[in-house]
């Protein structure tokens, strides 16, 4: 069975609009998706229903082996752990430092603090933190933001990263930095990652399989390597 | 076994991180913490000023009903075994509590020692022009008039003496009285679970985001929930310090500048020991029972995505 599998996904928000319509869509273990198309376009619904923030109207979203359309609210903590998320607003706790902030994901789930400490340090390592342990969000730059956010999602070892437009408030050269970290993410441990993108030079840069969201439909899934045009962007 | 073990160990850590959490947030969200904090010490205050009144008020009326009794005179000529009769007869009645015979001659001793000119009085007649009675207490004051009614009508029984009219307007009375401080105590409990509610809820509004962010790393929802119940118990129970405290010394003081009395010796005050400290009981779980549900139902508000 694949990692994470859609099956003719609707949804129909409660207003009346349609966001997906008849979505499928599979993705293997280690893979590396981009999720593209215009604002509007049924993407970040796309995104957002893989970890449980949306629920689809018909169809199936499995995630992992777990039916996540059919998840509890009280049991949505369950996906959540087994999954990192990467966001373009960053979401960082303003009164923790980087420290805490990261170790905040695994104090959750109640590990033992001694267990912490070296996950914690080794995430912040991976992406380039470590002599910022004890500074807080708002004194670092939005790059830096990213990478603490990026370090949180991955430091408790998951099998999905999923990045809802990571390099969206940042300018070009930061972004190419951010997109090496999660590309050695994805290499060095093999997780998945799927990324929502406006951004035309990476998505051409990096050369992976690319899903292109229409109004909604899934207007094309580019193997590796084959999408070149800057349509849908 | 060893993964219930495991477990527990778990449950236990992130209790103990709640407990940490939950100070470090009072303290850091502070000025949010105090109008919490205020804001209970002041309705914890009414509902104590309120508890002290309903509660005085119930024992004074309680004591001046239990003084309420029926006087039966009975016919001069009466023998003693028609006594005994009467007697089982107004124990039959359900409420009846209590028949104590008085004789003639304790009438006369405790009239002559009332007043001397009594004294000179009844020793001047050669007999004794006083009837043999029963003092009957009653269970219910508000069938006073009805068992009055009955005894009446038992044979050889010559007066019946309760106090009419003025006994039933004062019942009447205190039953209004009751009612209305009752009312006005349920409903200051309510609205202070209202408005503490609705502080702590405040204050949980300007953390929306750290509770997102707690679902989205993964946490349950019950650990979610934790600091901040443990945070509005913190916030219930310090709320509480200042009314105790008040209750405590102003009520000894009160009690002691009155003399333990209000207008007449009828309504006498509780005495200020140990009832200070049910008082103080009942505000301090107040407070934090309060506290607890006051953020339990803020959160949940952020926890149904």
């Amino acid at each position: 069975m694949k990692f994470i599998e859609l099956k003719n996904v609707n949804k129909v928000y409660k207003n009346g609009v349609t966001a997906l319509a008849d979505v499928s869509v599979s993705i293997s273990k280690g893979e590396f998706v981009f999720v593209i198309g215009l604002t509007a376009s049924g993407k970040s619904t796309f995104i957002k229903m893989l970890y449980r923030e949306e629920r689809p109207t018909k169809g199936t979203v499995m995630v992992g082996g777990l039916n996540v359309g059919k998840l509890r609210n009280r049991k949505v903590f369950k996906l959540r752990r087994k999954i990192g998320i990467v966001f373009q607003d960053f979401k960082l706790l303003p009164k923790l430092t980087v420290y805490e902030n990261v170790a905040f994901a695994l104090e959750c789930v109640g590990m033992k603090s001694k267990d912490i400490r070296p996950k914690v340090m080794s995430a912040l390592e991976r992406v380039g933190l470590k002599d910022k342990v004890r500074s807080f969000p708002g004194e670092l730059s939005g790059g830096e933001q990213q990478r603490v956010c990026i370090a949180r999602a991955i430091v408790n070892e998951p099998k999905l990263l999923i990045c809802d437009e990571p390099t969206g408030n940042l300018d070009p050269k930061t972004s190419k930095e951010i997109m090496t970290v999660i590309d050695s993410i994805n290499k060095d441990l093999g997780t998945t990652i799927i990324m929502a993108t406006h951004d035309k030079d990476i998505v051409n840069r990096m050369k992976k399989r690319v899903l292109l969201i229409e109004h909604g439909i899934l207007a094309g899934d580019y193997a590796k390597g084959s999408y070149k045009t800057n349509e849908g962007i | 076994m060893r993964k219930e073990v495991i477990k527990l160990m778990k449950a236990f850590r992130i209790f103990g991180r709640s407990i940490r959490d939950a100070a470090k947030s009072v303290i850091r969200n502070f000025s949010l913490s105090f109008a919490s904090i205020m804001c209970t010490t002041i309705t914890l205050l009414l509902v104590s000023v309120a508890i002290i009144c309903a509660v005085n008020i119930n024992n004074a009326t309680k004591s001046i009903e239990d003084e309420l009794s029926i006087v039966v005179y009975l016919n001069k000529d009466i023998t003693e075994e028609n006594i005994e009769n009467i007697k089982a007869d107004i124990e039959s009645q359900k409420n009846v509590e209590e028949v104590v015979f008085k004789s003639k001659t304790e009438w006369k001793d405790e009239m002559s020692e009332y007043d001397d000119t009594f004294s000179t009085v009844l020793n001047y007649l050669d007999e004794n022009p006083l009837s043999d009675s029963f003092i009957v207490k009653v269970v219910n004051v508000d069938k006073l008039s009805d068992t009055a009614l009955y005894i009446k009508s038992i044979n050889g029984v010559d007066v019946v003496k309760y106090g009419e009219g003025m006994v039933d307007e004062v019942i009447t009375a205190f039953d209004v009285v009751k009612k209305v401080v009752a009312v006005v105590v349920i409903a200051l409990i309510l609205v202070t679970a209202f408005l503490i509610s609705n502080t702590i809820k405040l204050t949980i509004f300007s953390r929306r985001s750290a509770i997102e962010i707690m679902r989205l790393v993964g946490a349950s929802n019950l650990t979610i929930k934790i600091p901040f119940i443990i945070e509005g118990f913190i916030i219930g129970v310090i709320g509480s310090i200042i009314p105790i405290c008040v209750t405590i010394y102003g009520y000894v003081v009160l009690y002691s500048l009155l003399n333990g009395h209000v207008f007449s010796n009828m309504i006498v005050l509780l005495k200020p020991y140990n009832f200070v400290f049910y008082v103080s009981g009942i505000l301090l779980i107040l407070g934090a029972i309060v506290g607890m549900i006051g953020s339990l139902l803020a959160v949940r508000k952020y926890l149904k995505i």
